[in-house]
């Protein structure tokens, strides 16, 4: 076992637009290798008030990263005299992995809430570039949502629909992904603030073989076949 | 009110016994001298205007640019020494662009006032540099609304609904305050800057001078431009036509 492989985030993580505000979801392992170093981490890093980032990736990379960024934001804050806007946190993160992208292994998802846009949401993927999206996912666990989400995904939800939704999809790449897994966190900001939420590992809904137990290889045989997905 | 101050004036470093510092006081008196440059915030946008005193008659009509845009969003309309004006304006672009790589966004206009007062307040506090020549009224429109700011030799910077500058800067805020201005948009509001400064214009002292104008406001987009010429001509026409009907009376 390499216990001095570096601490990574194999994750899922994901960040949702909704009629009023954003969701931001994720799942909680952090990896040694094979070794689960933390299996209830928050990767749901507060930057400002209203504004979060989900970080994947390097675990340190992306600590050190949020931490710069929260430093910037809080300076330019004091300077604006006002709440700084999703964009500008957005940017700053992005120049930050930008300009040291050959140091640095970590992708981003900025989201947050401001009066002028409203809800943001804001992917800072490997290289540094910065894309403004409705929805965003990432981390080794998105690959198993992309189909998921093309599907899933529609306009004008409802604060409620959309943290479904978040929750639905970390459950769904935490079955799938050897690197993510542990507990459910989201955080929901809208203009009346943040709400964060935990969901254990009984709160999650089932899938697949997950939901009936085999005792006898002659259950499977005789049972029919598995019910498509309903959404 | 004039005062020689004798003995305390030679450096900017130097407080005289009534706590002023005269060639600060002195800096003011070189935009004091120079053409009336006018700014008024209307409902929908900011509109400046510069008399633009013509040196002589070879010059080019519409050379000698005295308003500047300092970005997409906003304009700086300069008083004073003319090339003490230019490195200011220069100071603000690079402000607005650095702060836009940095932030990703457009520089907000009292932002980018507190760095151009800023800037000009630095050239007070060494005796090796002299003050700026140069009052400046910087006009922009960002996501707050249309907001105009005046920044004066000294470092001072205040926001203001209507502000002027210059020879005829006490007339022309006379005529300002007259103004309803929240309730005027800039189509209507360039037409009054072009009659308060026909008005405020000298003719026995100076001779000739030259109408420059910029707007920023909903009809351009929120971009800084130059008014367009044919409002502009509407605008001296009707200039010319108050002037004459206040002569005649």
């Amino acid at each position: 076992m390499d216990l001095k492989a570096p601490h990574s985030m194999g994750t899922t993580i994901i960040g949702v637009t909704y009629d009023g505000g954003v969701v931001l979801g994720a799942d909680s392992r952090t990896s040694t290798g094979m070794y689960v170093a933390n299996r209830a981490s928050d990767k749901i890093t507060q930057l400002t008030d209203n504004v979060y980032v989900c970080r994947s990736g390097s675990a340190a990379d992306s600590q050190i990263v949020s931490d710069y960024v929260r430093y910037f934001l809080h300076q330019h804050t004091i300077q604006l005299g006002q709440p700084a806007t999703v964009k500008v946190a957005a940017n700053l993160v992005r120049l930050l992995s930008y300009n040291n992208k050959n140091m640095l292994e970590t992708g981003l998802i900025v989201g947050g809430w401001d009066k002028y846009e409203g809800g943001k949401i804001y992917g800072v993927p490997l290289g540094g570039t910065i894309i403004e999206q409705p929805f965003a996912i990432g981390g080794s666990g998105s690959s198993y949502l992309y189909g998921f989400f093309d599907q899933a995904w529609k306009e004008g939800m409802t604060k409620d629909e959309a943290e479904q939704l978040v929750v639905k999809a970390v459950s769904l790449a935490m079955a799938r992904d050897g690197a993510s897994g542990g507990v459910v966190r989201t955080v929901i900001i809208n203009s009346e603030g943040v709400t964060r939420n935990f969901y254990p590992g009984d709160k999650l809904p089932l899938w697949h073989e997950e939901l009936e137990p085999h005792n006898s290889l002659l259950d499977i045989i005789n049972a029919s076949g598995p019910e498509p997905m309903h959404m | 009110m004039s005062s020689i101050g004798t003995g305390y004036d030679l450096s900017v470093t130097t407080f005289s016994p009534d706590g002023r510092v005269f060639q600060i006081e002195y800096a003011a008196k070189a935009v004091d001298n120079s053409g009336t440059v006018i700014g008024i915030k209307c409902k929908d946008g900011i509109v400046m205007g510069v008399e633009k005193l013509i040196a002589s008659k070879m010059m080019l009509p519409g050379s000698n640019r005295r308003i500047h845009s300092v970005h997409r969003h906003s304009g700086m309309a300069v008083a004073g020494l003319a090339a003490d004006g230019r490195q200011i304006v220069a100071r603000a672009k690079s402000e607005a662009t650095n702060y836009e790589s940095v932030y990703g966004e457009p520089i907000p206009v009292n932002e980018l006032a507190g760095r151009v007062a800023s800037y000009v307040h630095l050239c007070t506090l060494y005796w090796w540099l002299r003050p700026f020549g140069c009052g400046v009224i910087l006009g922009g429109y960002d996501r707050d609304g249309p907001q105009l700011y005046m920044i004066e030799p000294s470092g001072i910077s205040y926001r203001y609904f209507g502000a002027a500058i210059g020879k005829g800067k006490q007339a022309a805020k006379t005529e300002i305050e007259k103004l309803k201005l929240s309730e005027m948009t800039c189509r209507e509001g360039v037409i009054e800057v072009a009659k308060i400064i026909y008005k405020v214009h000298d003719e026995a002292k100076d001779k000739a001078f030259e109408l420059e104008m910029s707007w920023v406001c909903d009809e351009s987009k929120r971009l800084h431009q130059k008014v367009p010429d044919e409002l502009l001509e509407e605008a001296k026409a009707a200039a010319r036509t108050a002037l004459e009907e206040m002569d005649a009376d």
